[in-house]
């Protein structure tokens, strides 16, 4: 069977989840061969295996972590060269997309980004995209080269698929050409114990609504209370409310959670574009005019400072 | 010396309009007002502002894309920007990301260039991956996704704020780099810039005069192929109420029988 390349987002050998959800949708198309780049191989390795990672090509190297994107292009492409494979999966972060279009370039095939699901076809490795602010779905291919795709987030459940995942050591050497852009520094986020935005299940979003940071505790203390991750509007991340880390939409994260609240904000074509995809959709706004009632399965027109409390104590008595 | 800028603009459907697909699956232009991609704004903006750091620069606008396309460039010539370069040809409809980055890469690379400056993604595509492959086919560092970025003595240096970390960049120019919307907010053109920008140079160029063969691009050069669009069904109608008293708790009885709670 073809084998597929899956490359491996991690924090020092802690596999994230979009990863396990590539390793799902690489099984529909071949046998996955996992690359993790970076420590902590063999703690990834065993997370990788019980997904169905029948191998995990491993390198570890300084450059990684001083140069930006290029020497893990020299990565993926020295497994590529080792496996032949017949399609190369990646996370859609920002480096996912740019790794696997550097690489795309190098091997003279095509990229598909942004993908939402992925099945096996006559022709190769068909993707879907949800694309124009969600409003068409497409289905796309790779036609000339080595199919590289890149998967957005909560695009299919991890599924549990024993294999060896038996690490190897990849050969890696880092071109001179590819330590162009130096890391000069390194700020982790910090972490508020929260879930990770794009990988949530239940997503409270609070927009211009809210009114100041001093109120966005409100929309955390719902969040908390149904263990969702908290989302933001542009309008509220640009009035210096709320880290634009958590801003939901064109330009910030892209989430498609099983539940998405949205409080205080109007639902703008951008804000849209990265949260219609969203299983269930709650509103809370005042205006009841408001273009995001167009798209909820439940909407309460209201003040959001008489919902939102009201609605987390009626969640924490019912949760007991 | 003169540091030689080269921005890269796109010209987009109206994201506000009613976007569709034509016939052959490619993006229908002709239905929906075009606009400068409003992420390319920004990318201008810091052009303009690495202009006015240095001390000789000259910024060219760098679109390819269909006739109309000239109108992103007045936008951005009417900010500021001092030429304009327009890669136009009707074996272009239908190219892809790649076939987009390899136009684009000759056409640099023809108007000589010491920093190419785009935004963080189209606000059509949306793939976000222009600069990227640009960086490789140049041969050059990219220096992408930057909210903060500076140039001095042949250095390029900015902020990328990702997911897990926020990173502090640095490469010597020649580069390709990107910009994202948090980089500070794009001046209004004003009625001066505006008459200016009737008066300034735009090369035309076509894939002959970038030694470019029609199937390299197009539809039928493309490395990717879209075999189906479909509207998304619009969301059935959900229910709404309005809050007297009991918003909260009807809306905790909807979460509880979809399992929310
Ligand atoms: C909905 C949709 C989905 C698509 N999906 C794919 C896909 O999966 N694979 C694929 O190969 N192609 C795809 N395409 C085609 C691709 O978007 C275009 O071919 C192309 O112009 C490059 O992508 P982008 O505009 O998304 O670039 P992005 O990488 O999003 O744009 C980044 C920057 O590149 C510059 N830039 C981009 N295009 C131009 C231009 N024409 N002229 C000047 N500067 C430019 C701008 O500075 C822009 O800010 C898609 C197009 C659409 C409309
Ligand atoms: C290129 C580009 C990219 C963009 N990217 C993004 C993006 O990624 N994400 C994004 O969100 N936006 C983005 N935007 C901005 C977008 O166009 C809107 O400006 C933004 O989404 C508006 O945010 P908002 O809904 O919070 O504010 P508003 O549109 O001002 O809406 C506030 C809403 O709150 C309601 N409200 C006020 N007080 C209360 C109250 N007490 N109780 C209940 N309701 C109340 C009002 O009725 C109103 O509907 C982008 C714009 C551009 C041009």
């Amino acid at each position: 069977m073809a084998e597929v390349l899956v490359y491996v987002d991690h924090v020092d050998g802690a596999v994230r989840k979009p990863t396990l959800e590539l390793l799902t949708l690489a099984r529909r198309i071949g046998e996955p061969v996992a690359v993790h780049l970076g420590a902590n191989a063999e703690e990834a390795a065993k997370v990788l295996g019980e997904h169905g990672a029948v191998k995990v090509l491993a390198a570890d190297a300084p450059e990684f972590a001083e140069y930006l994107v290029a020497p893990k292009v020299d990565a993926l492409q020295a497994a590529y060269d080792a496996v032949s494979p017949a399609a190369v999966l990646l996370p859609s972060s920002a480096e996912g997309k740019e790794i696997g279009a550097r690489l795309a370039v190098r091997i003279g095939s095509g990229i598909i980004t942004d993908a939402v699901d992925l099945e096996a076809g006559d022709e190769g490795p068909v993707a879907t995209q949800s694309v124009f602010a969600a409003s068409f779905t497409t289905k796309s291919r790779v036609s000339k080269g080595t199919p590289v795709i890149t998967v957005k987030p909560n695009s299919a459940a991890p599924e549990a698929a024993p294999a060896a995942g038996t690490v190897e050591q990849l050969a890696v050497t880092v071109a001179d050409s590819s330590k162009g852009t130096k890391i000069v520094s390194r700020t982790p986020r910090q972490s508020t114990g929260r879930p990770e935005l794009t990988e949530a299940a239940i997503v409270v979003s609070g927009g211009r609504g809210v009114n100041g940071a001093e109120n966005f505790p409100v929309i955390e203390a719902l969040a908390d209370s149904l263990g969702a991750a908290v989302g933001a509007s542009r309008a509220a991340v640009d009035a210096g409310w709320y880290p634009h880390t958590n801003q939901v939409g064109q330009t910030g994260k892209s989430v498609s959670p099983q539940l998405y609240i949205a409080a205080g904000i109007s639902g703008a074509i951008q804000h849209r574009a990265g949260m219609q995809t969203s299983k269930t959709i709650v509103a809370i706004n005042k205006d009841a005019e408001a273009p995001i009632f167009d798209l909820v399965d439940y909407g309460v027109v209201g003040d959001l400072f008489d919902v939102v409390p009201a609605l987390t104590e009626e969640v924490k008595t019912r949760k007991g | 010396m003169s540091l030689r800028i080269v921005v890269c603009v796109k010209y987009v459907p109206d994201a506000t309009g009613d976007r569709h697909f034509a016939e052959d699956l490619t993006v229908d232009r002709d239905d929906v007002d075009g606009l400068l991609s409003e992420l390319d704004e920004y990318a201008v903006e810091q052009a303009l502002q690495i202009k006015e750091a240095a001390d000789d620069a000259e910024i060219t606008v760098l679109t390819v894309g269909p006739e109309d396309a000239s109108d992103a460039l007045r936008k951005a010539l009417s900010m500021g920007a001092d030429k304009g370069v327009h890669v136009e040809d009707d074996d272009l409809h239908g190219t892809d990301a790649l076939g987009t980055s390899l136009v684009l890469a000759k056409a640099i690379e023809k108007t000589g260039y010491d920093l190419v400056v785009c935004g963080m993604a189209s606000t059509d595509g949306t793939m976000g991956v222009l600069p990227a492959l640009l960086a490789e086919r140049l041969g050059v560092p990219q220096v992408t996704q930057l909210s903060e970025v500076s140039v001095e003595g042949g250095v390029v240096t900015g902020r990328r704020d990702g997911d897990t970390a926020s990173e502090q960049l640095e490469a010597s120019l020649p580069a390709v780099i990107s910009v994202t919307d948090q980089s500070g907010e794009a001046r209004y053109p004003s009625f001066k810039g505006i008459m200016a920008a009737k008066k300034k140079p735009v090369e035309s160029l076509d894939l002959e005069d970038l030694e470019i063969e029609a199937d390299e691009v197009g539809l039928e050069g493309a490395w990717t192929a879209v075999d189906e669009a479909a509207e998304r069904p619009a969301r059935t109608a959900g229910t709404v109420v309005k809050d007297e008293g009991e918003g909260a708790k009807q809306l905790a009885e909807f979460l509880a029988g979809q399992k929310f709670i």
